[in-house]
């Protein structure tokens, strides 16, 4: 999801900008898991004076309930059942989102399809770039050889990450192919890499900031997918 | 994090941010594939004046497993033989173009010195009888994945050669600071002059601390340096200090045997403690690996000061 800054001199603001470091920012501690406290870890590059404020609200709980539904059965209905899917969340929201999909295809179909857990920080390509730490454990319950793996996770961006996340697949198996399911796509991407499954198209700006919570990994009442971004832009491109 | 010279360098967060990478790089050793491309293009040197088997193996497995290069310099065929010194024998490794180097020396300090030469980042692997950091992380990993992470209160004994010993100075500073309770035992020639800026408390009297014991630390009697002419007979030293079976059934049901290797079997501790049910020195060992991986990230890997 995170981006590698084509600029040296402009590093700062897009690393701040891009969604990932926010995400990796507030996930909360309890995990054990943490990111040192940087400059580069910042959520606002634009410094106190103009922080960001709340553009959109992408999803409401009952929209991603929906969702969830939706591409649980889009997963079902692509793969003629669901017998040979495994489906493996991505660090740090994706495992969570995994689970509830999996939920919902054994709510209509019958079937406890494995659930797995991917951290792809070691196969990044900004190792050293940026200060990272493994948001936690890779556990794949089951051989994926010759399975269909979909690939979870909230935001798709750059593509950075999932390339990353295919490399880490390879180590653990040859599965029949590999699918992606994310629940916001917000567009930019520099690499050839696509969404199978999408909640929503969200095409966004690089200083903007898809916010995602889940009653899961974060410290809040109910599931909320907000884009915020700085008070300059508003209106400039709605 | 540049360099790794004592445990004093690390902060509480750095401390919990290598045990939690350790976890995660020990999921990926026991992998099919124990590999991971974290390290690629970077190279590693492991500069070794002193002998050494696990210690070296343990730092090459984990740069290799993160996919570095390693180049191994070994002190008995190389250039040192002929008289080169230690600035020149660094400045002529450093001109190569490498990441980091991984020292081992008998005097305390050079790792230090070799930081104020050249760029590269410098992890001691044990000065003289200074400091052995690697092996205090290991430890600490190896006994919090048994007791969790919080130590306060936890009870450590070292046993042995104390005196000679880098392993018990940085495990003791180390394990302290973790907030558990170090007692370190041995005859009173083996004990360094000042144990207070250790943090830790000393006794002469194994059996009468042993029971008490949450983690049995043994360390080995180090003959080339000067342990054998401080003490009668190591008969006597196994004796008085000795883990034999005995004092093996006198523990805590639930203490935990260790030792950093090597281990000389009958003497600081007997074989079949060592290989006993309570022993986690192969863990120890396999911990390394891990431990190491998680140095190496923090220092050439996670970007923390890159800025």
């Amino acid at each position: 999801m995170a981006e590698s800054p084509k600029e040296k001199n402009l590093a700062s603001a897009q690393i701040a900008a891009s969604e990932e470091s926010s995400i990796i920012d507030q996930t909360p501690s309890s995990g054990g898991f943490s990111m040192p406290e940087t400059p580069h870890s910042q959520e606002s590059p634009q410094g106190a004076a103009s922080p960001d404020v709340l553009r959109t609200r992408v999803f409401s709980a009952d929209d991603l309930r929906r969702a969830h539904t939706r591409i649980a059965h889009e997963i079902v209905e692509r793969n003629k059942g669901a017998d040979d899917v495994v489906l493996v969340g991505m660090h740090s929201r994706g495992p969570a989102i995994a689970e509830r999909l999996a939920t919902a295809i054994k709510s209509f179909e019958g079937i406890a399809v494995p659930v797995g857990t991917l951290d792809a920080t070691f196969y990044r390509d900004d190792i050293g770039m940026r200060p990272v730490h493994p948001a936690g454990p890779t556990h794949v319950p089951v051989d994926i050889t010759g399975r269909v793996v979909v690939l979870v996770d909230d935001v798709l961006f750059t593509g950075r990450t999932i390339r990353a996340a295919l490399d880490a697949l390879t180590e653990l198996g040859r599965p029949r192919c590999v699918q992606l399911a994310v629940l916001v796509d917000r567009g930019g991407r520099e690499l050839p890499i696509r969404a199978d499954y999408v909640g929503r198209n969200l095409p966004t700006r690089l200083a903007e900031d898809v916010r995602v919570r889940l009653l899961e990994t974060d410290d809040v009442d109910e599931d909320t997918i907000e884009l915020w971004g700085p008070p300059e832009a508003l209106g400039d491109d709605e | 994090m540049k360099h790794l010279l004592s445990v004093d360098d690390l902060s509480r967060a750095d401390v919990d941010d290598v045990l939690d990478l350790a976890a995660s790089f020990l999921a990926v050793t026991k992998r099919d594939i124990p590999k991971v491309p974290a390290l690629r293009g970077k190279t590693i040197v492991s500069l070794f004046f002193e002998d050494s088997t696990r210690t070296r193996l343990s730092f090459e497995t984990a740069a290799k497993r993160m996919s570095a290069d390693v180049m191994t310099f070994s002190v008995a065929t190389s250039s040192v033989k002929k008289g080169e010194g230690l600035r020149d024998t660094v400045g002529t490794i450093s001109a190569m173009g490498i990441d980091a180097v991984v020292v081992r020396h008998s005097s305390a300090g050079a790792p230090q010195r070799i930081t104020e030469w050249i760029d590269a980042s410098i992890i001691n692997a044990g000065d003289g009888r200074h400091e052995h950091p690697t092996q205090a992380l290991l430890d600490a990993f190896t006994i919090t994945q048994h007791r969790g992470r919080d130590l306060s209160g936890l009870k450590v004994g070292i046993i042995g050669d104390v005196r000679n010993s880098r392993v018990a100075h940085s495990d003791a500073k180390l394990l302290t600071a973790l907030g558990a309770h170090v007692t370190l035992i041995a005859p009173p020639t083996l004990l360094p002059e000042s144990v207070e800026s250790w943090g830790a408390t000393a006794s002469l009297d194994l059996d009468s601390v042993l029971p008490e014991l949450d983690v049995v630390m043994t360390l080995r009697v180090q003959h080339e340096r000067d342990a054998q002419s401080r003490f009668p007979s190591l008969r006597e030293f196994t004796q008085r200090y000795g883990l034999t079976i005995e004092r093996a059934a006198r523990m805590r049901p639930d203490a935990l045997v260790m030792h950093p290797g090597p281990m000389n079997r009958g003497v600081e501790i007997a074989g079949a403690v060592a290989d006993g049910a309570s022993s986690v020195i192969d863990e120890q060992v396999t911990n390394g690996v891990a431990v190491r991986m998680a140095v190496l990230w923090k220092i050439l890997g996670s970007g923390g000061d890159v800025v």
